[in-house]
């Protein structure tokens, strides 16, 4: 089975005397796909990022590229190229000089050194800043030289540490968007590390949700927010988040029981007739939308989605109702319900 | 412009001044007075009581050039500094290097690389006095073992300066590798990574990044060094006293030499100025040139 798979990740632990790093992690990358590893701080994703890279070497498992066994090999004998949160560019080097220090490591000739240097730089857009040092570039140029570098190298496998963190937000959206374009248009594998639920759901095929050390789901982005496994996951995807219900709460659930909902499916009903009785805590205004806060005492994060804008007075009692398909049930420890009518 | 903005900048002028005039005030009673003075009383004669104080102009300096001593010295002096300079500077960076990777007792061994420093520069002589001492030394000691002949390192015109030499770069390179230490902990750990996924050996590594990377502190040293190569001269009163024959005498010595043992000041004002004139040119040339070359993170 692991042959059909680019990269295969088997029951890979870490850990750092008894701190916990990552545990029981196992994944299967297809080729060519566009993987987004997703989780709070600390939870392992860059750990297991290092590990794929060969910056770190796991206490158990075993990781294979292109069917190779690679788990304990150097990084450079991976075949894979990184692009660093901190862009990790030689500052004393121009970006021609960053963009093709690899290539020169390897001994490719200088002509086709300086041919690839130029596609790099064509397509990242950088063409005419060949002569800059990193110092002398902003913040999303210097983004660029790193994704240069990392294209220039022409592996099949690119890691990516974060690499929009540093940027602003306006920014960050037209790189995200290059990104993956790139991706598509290279055919590359890349796996990409990011606590940005948005980026990791706007850009990635594939999103392997992490939480201290272990992965808590992989899916597509639509199986991450349409049926999320745990309550963890269900909190952590969309924006807003999915708001949790005690089941107490609402008739025909059992106490033991969480309900979730999201904002998009709670629609306000008539006083009298609406399933919760709920006083608004804020009003948020989006421009499409007005997302209104809203509070119950056994719920969670519910929140009541409303197009143009409709600002209501905090604390205004509204009620709200939704139907029973569009609720998502979990079990008392957080698992989602099996039974349940799920999307 | 209003009254309060001008008002306001005459303020931040004042305390710019301010800030301004203690390092002015030391360095003018200290430094530009003393210089200016020696300028001045190097172009006079050395007065007895038959031959009162005369301007002379150049003559102290023709002087000079016309004794042998004074170009032995200056040849010392450039051997010494040629020799003690790039030895010390490499050997402190091998040992920064080596004491900044994950070793063992890292702390042990940067506090021993760092002994030699912090000993008082008396004291160390003393100590290598009892290396070089013939017969009873310890260099001696150790070559009787292999049936060596004793040498009297120190008492002959052949060895004296090299003995010198040694002490001099086992003192400096423990205090250079301190600097070094320093700015290789301000390189980024990511940049041996982004190198490693390259295939970067290590060489390749330390040769193409790191070297470039400390060359601000290399040029801080280098300019250092120099001014120390100058500086030199609690060694020799312990050691050897310039001699023998005056095979490890260095230019302060021999101004310290005139000055004091012989009574002749204006000679050593003069041979002052000199030493002054090339210490700022050399480090005029360093810093213009080598800055071109460098580069400030």
């Amino acid at each position: 089975m692991t042959e059909k798979y680019f990269v295969v990740l088997k029951d890979i632990a870490k850990r750092w005397n008894g701190k916990l790093g990552v545990e029981d992690v196992s994944l299967d990358i297809p080729e060519g796909s566009f993987v987004a590893l997703l989780g709070p701080s600390g939870c392992g994703k860059s750990t297991t990022l290092r590990l794929l890279a060969g910056l770190e070497i796991p206490d158990e498992g075993q990781i294979l590229i292109d069917g190779r066994d690679v788990t304990t090999s150097a990084a450079s004998d991976r075949n894979l190229s990184m692009v660093f949160q901190s862009y990790a560019l030689f500052p004393h080097l121009s970006v021609a000089e960053n963009v093709m220090f690899g290539l020169k490591v390897r001994r490719v000739p200088k002509a086709e050194r300086l041919e690839k240097l130029k596609r790099a730089l064509e397509i990242t857009g950088l063409l005419g800043y060949e002569g800059r040092k990193p110092g002398e570039l902003s913040g999303g140029q210097r983004q660029r030289v790193a994704l240069a570098r990392a294209i220039v190298a022409g592996q099949r496998l690119c890691l990516m540490d974060e690499p929009l963190s540093n940027l602003d937000a306006k920014l960050r959206h037209s790189v995200r968007k290059d990104i993956k374009k790139l991706q598509q248009d290279l055919g590359i594998t890349v796996v990409y590390v990011t606590h940005d639920q948005t980026e990791a759901m706007s850009m990635a095929d594939m999103v392997v949700l992490m939480k201290d050390g272990r992965i808590q789901q992989i899916g597509t982005p639509e199986q991450l927010y349409n049926a999320p496994v745990n309550t963890f996951v269900a909190e952590f995807v969309g924006a807003p988040p999915m708001a949790l219900i005690e089941g107490g709460a609402l008739a025909g659930y059992g106490d033991e029981l969480t309900i979730g909902i999201r904002a998009e499916n709670v629609v306000q009903a008539e006083t009298g007739s609406g399933r919760l009785k709920c006083t608004v805590t804020e009003c948020e205004f989006l421009g499409a939308e007005t997302l209104i806060g809203l509070d119950h005492k056994s719920a969670v994060g519910l929140t009541l989605m409303v197009p143009g804008l409709s600002l209501r007075p905090v604390g205004q009692p509204i009620e709200i109702t939704f139907r029973d398909e569009d609720l998502h049930v979990f079990e008392k420890n957080g698992n989602r319900a099996l039974a349940a009518a799920g999307a | 412009m209003s009254a309060h903005a001008n008002l306001e900048r005459r303020r931040q002028a004042i305390y710019g001044w301010l800030l301004l005039s203690p390092a002015a005030i030391l360095l003018t009673v200290f430094a530009f007075y003393p210089t200016i003075a020696t300028l001045w009383s190097s172009m006079f004669s050395r007065g007895t009581r038959r031959n009162p104080t005369e301007f002379i102009g150049a003559e102290n300096y023709a002087d000079l050039f016309a004794d042998p001593t004074f170009w032995l010295v200056v040849r010392n002096n450039l051997f010494y500094a040629g020799i003690t300079i790039p030895v010390s500077i490499g050997i402190a960076l091998a040992m920064a290097l080596w004491a900044n990777s994950k070793i063992s007792a890292r702390g042990f061994v940067r506090t021993a690389y760092f002994t030699p420093t912090v000993l008082p520069m008396i004291a160390a002589a003393n100590l290598w006095l009892f290396f070089y001492t013939p017969g009873l030394g310890v260099l001696d000691q150790i070559g009787s073992l292999f049936g060596l002949p004793s040498v009297n390192w120190l008492g002959q015109p052949e060895t004296a300066l090299w003995a010198i030499i040694i002490v001099t770069i086992w003192k400096e390179a423990g205090f250079f590798m301190i600097f070094y230490l320093a700015a290789l902990q301000t390189i980024p750990e990511d940049l041996k990574e982004a190198a490693d996924i390259e295939g970067t050996s290590r060489w390749t590594y330390t040769r193409r990044i790191v070297l470039p990377l400390l060359m601000p502190t290399t040029l801080f040293i280098a300019v250092n060094a120099m001014i120390n190569s100058v500086k030199l001269i609690d060694h020799l009163f312990i050691l050897t006293k310039g001699g023998p024959s005056d095979a490890s005498k260095l230019i302060l010595y021999y101004i310290w030499e005139m000055a004091f043992a012989f009574f002749d000041a204006p000679h050593a004002a003069a041979m002052t100025m000199l030493v002054i004139a090339v210490l700022g040119l050399v480090a005029a040339v360093q810093f213009l040139y080598l800055d071109k070359r460098t580069h400030y993170q």
